[in-house]
């Protein structure tokens, strides 16, 4: 097989021999199964959202439609998919039509390279479905998490033209606080990642999952620091509050889509919330060994994985929904600090800890001085970089006292 | 570790009851004394209190009132004295509850029941007929009109209430009847004076409607 069929059949062993109509059925069968589990997961997570927030709120919540309002979401769709679609005259039409769908296709796409079952600990993460062996995703690129990287650059682009193409100004303010924000946090977000794939030593979904085997999981591989400023960093990657300055309702309406109503406003909607699932489930993949978990039993072995992995992925959309509950929104400049002066350094320096070690493993260096070592270049980095920042400070503070002396005198 | 105390907060509150009515399927109930909708009310006999005097609509402050008074037929009298109220319309549309209507009036022929829940379609509708406000001439209970939510006891009470309570606008004061029967609820006990010891809120629950009827 040459290197373009394993890049374009995606490493699946269902594809490693001859192509036959039940294969190809098989293919599009687990395409439509994810597309349908997503849409259905969201319009759950909507309606969970609404509901755990109002628990937390000592409220009720969504309780009219369907039993405990769990009909709610679709309800929301059927009356926006009825409401008039505006588009405003200033707008660059072809870009605003164009928007939702860029915002839309990332988030269904990078659910497709997430392993969501497979016993990887006593097998090679495959099941046997009809008799042909395949994995529970539905591709599996070799370069997985730049997938996934570039997904959520691309993801940005639709945030931005729908703001850029509203012809108003808060969606422009909201798009270029969004642009803003989930460009300096993608940095950290990739940072993090990067020490993902230094442990795990492969970028496809399924090797890191298959490193993750035995409990040895991500997250205490690679020294929960970069588990942590991944949470970080895709909570304010998602817009998620208290990341949410990107439609902060008090000061912009509702930020980039405040022009867009009916279908295109469902669009960011699902968008917005499937982005939610597929960050926790990238999240679990990375870092908490995705579907890795006891088998119970043997008859329908292949649901055990499944099963723990959504619990995971639960999990997260518990604590993001938590966070919603209890924090404030944070200030623009807080944003900005928080991402560039704290996050990116940390990131970068346990990146470079975590490459210095895996050199001195393979140079059969001892390990506890090349992590002393490596702690003081960090620490002799962070003076710098605290010295430099308080330097600047100082000096500008000393412009502004000046700028005042003088306006006094005058 | 302050920062972290805000999610045991908010993780708390998931298990704490819930204070929310589901108000249209659900609702409290309401105070004794609400001022909702008027009823006009008639003597133990049938007869109308109403005499056209206008001085209801003289003291209404929003003037959503028009009275018009009329001569009694003299072989068909529709109240017991010389004079009736021929038209008589409210605009809820105006209206703001205040009971300076009731407080003016010399017969207690107008009072405020507790319904307050309705919701026309027009502004004819929120224009409540002499009909519409008059108790039925059989069970002296206020009309239901089709647009008014009630629930079960809401129609309760609806008549001089307030008055026999406190005539002189004296808490304290307790003994004489100094108010006259109303069809359907009878004659109204007076209730004990509110400073001499006695629950009050006991006096409210024995003064409920027909207690004394005739």
């Amino acid at each position: 097989m040459s290197a373009v069929d394993t890049a374009v059949l995606a490493l699946d062993p269902l594809l490693s021999g001859d192509l036959d109509p039940g294969i190809v059925g098989i293919v599009i069968l687990k395409a439509v199964v994810a597309f349908t589990l997503l849409l259905v997961s969201v319009m759950l997570m909507i309606w969970f959202e609404r509901k755990l927030l109002a628990d937390m709120h000592n409220r009720i919540g969504p309780a009219v439609a369907g039993p405990f309002g769990i009909l709610q979401t679709l309800a929301d769709g059927i009356k926006l998919f009825f409401k008039e679609d505006l588009i405003p005259d200033r707008s660059d039409r072809a870009v605003f039509k164009l928007a939702p769908y860029l915002s839309l296709v990332p988030a269904f796409l990078v659910f497709a390279i997430v392993p969501v079952g497979g016993d990887f600990s006593s097998g090679d993460g495959t099941v046997t479905w009809f008799g042909e062996r395949t994995y529970l995703q539905v591709a599996d690129p070799p370069v997985g998490v730049l997938f996934f990287l570039a997904l959520s650059s691309i993801a940005v682009y639709g945030v931005m033209l729908a703001g850029w193409s509203s012809g108003s100004k808060y969606p422009l303010l909201g798009s270029v606080r969004a642009s803003a924000q989930m460009i300096s946090y993608e940095a950290a977000l990739g940072l993090a990642i990067a020490s993902v794939f230094l442990t795990s030593g492969s970028l496809s979904m399924h090797d890191i999952v298959a490193s993750q085997v035995d409990g040895s999981w991500n997250v205490l591989a690679t020294g929960v620091v970069p588990f942590v400023v991944f949470l970080v960093a895709g909570t304010a990657e998602l817009n998620r509050p208290p990341f949410d300055l990107v439609e902060a309702e008090q000061e912009l309406v509702g930020g980039f889509h405040t022009e867009y109503s009916s279908l295109r406003f469902a669009l960011f909607f699902l968008a917005e919330f499937m982005n939610v699932i597929t960050m926790s489930a990238i999240a679990v993949t990375l870092f908490l060994g995705g579907p890795a978990g006891p088998i119970l039993t043997d008859t329908l072995g292949w649901v055990w994985p499944v099963l723990w992995f959504s619990l995971k992925v639960f999990a997260f959309l518990f604590c993001f929904v938590w966070l919603r509950a209890t924090l404030p929104r944070l200030r623009y400049d807080q944003l900005m600090d928080l991402g560039w002066k704290v996050l990116i350094p940390v990131a970068l320096g346990w990146f470079l800890l975590i490459g210095a070690m895996e050199v001195a493993d393979a140079r059969g260096w001892p390990l506890v001085p090349v992590v002393l070592v490596g702690m003081a270049v960090m620490a002799g980095g962070a003076l710098l970089l605290i010295g430099a920042v308080s330097k600047a400070r100082a000096e500008r503070l000393a412009d502004l006292e000046r700028v005042e002396l003088e306006g006094e005198s005058v | 570790m302050g920062y972290f105390r805000g999610f045991a907060v908010t993780f708390r509150k998931m298990f704490e009851k819930r204070v929310t009515t589901s108000y249209p399927r659900d609702k409290r109930p309401k105070p004794a004394r609400l001022h909702g909708r008027h009823v006009l009310n008639r003597y133990e006999d049938g007869m109308e209190k109403c005499i056209g005097c206008e001085l209801c609509a003289g003291v209404c402050p929003a003037r959503c009132i028009y009275v018009r008074g009329a001569d009694n037929p003299l072989d068909e009298p529709v109240s017991p004295g010389e004079r009736y109220g021929f038209v008589y319309e409210i605009n809820y549309l105006r209206c703001i509850h205040c009971d300076l209507c009731v407080e003016a009036c010399p017969t207690e022929a107008i009072t405020e029941s507790k319904l307050f829940e309705f919701s026309f379609t027009n502004r004819a509708d929120a224009v409540y007929t002499k009909d519409e406000l008059l108790v039925d001439a059989v069970t002296g209970r206020p009309r239901h009109l089709p647009w008014e939510d009630w629930r079960p006891g809401d129609d309760a009470m609806t008549s001089g209430w307030m008055r026999a309570t406190s005539p002189s606008g004296d808490a304290s004061y307790s003994g004489r009847v100094s108010w006259s029967g109303e069809l359907g609820h009878g004659v109204r006990a007076p209730e004990a004076g509110q400073s001499d010891g006695v629950d009050s809120a006991d006096a409210h629950q024995t003064d409920d409607e027909g207690s004394g009827a005739a």
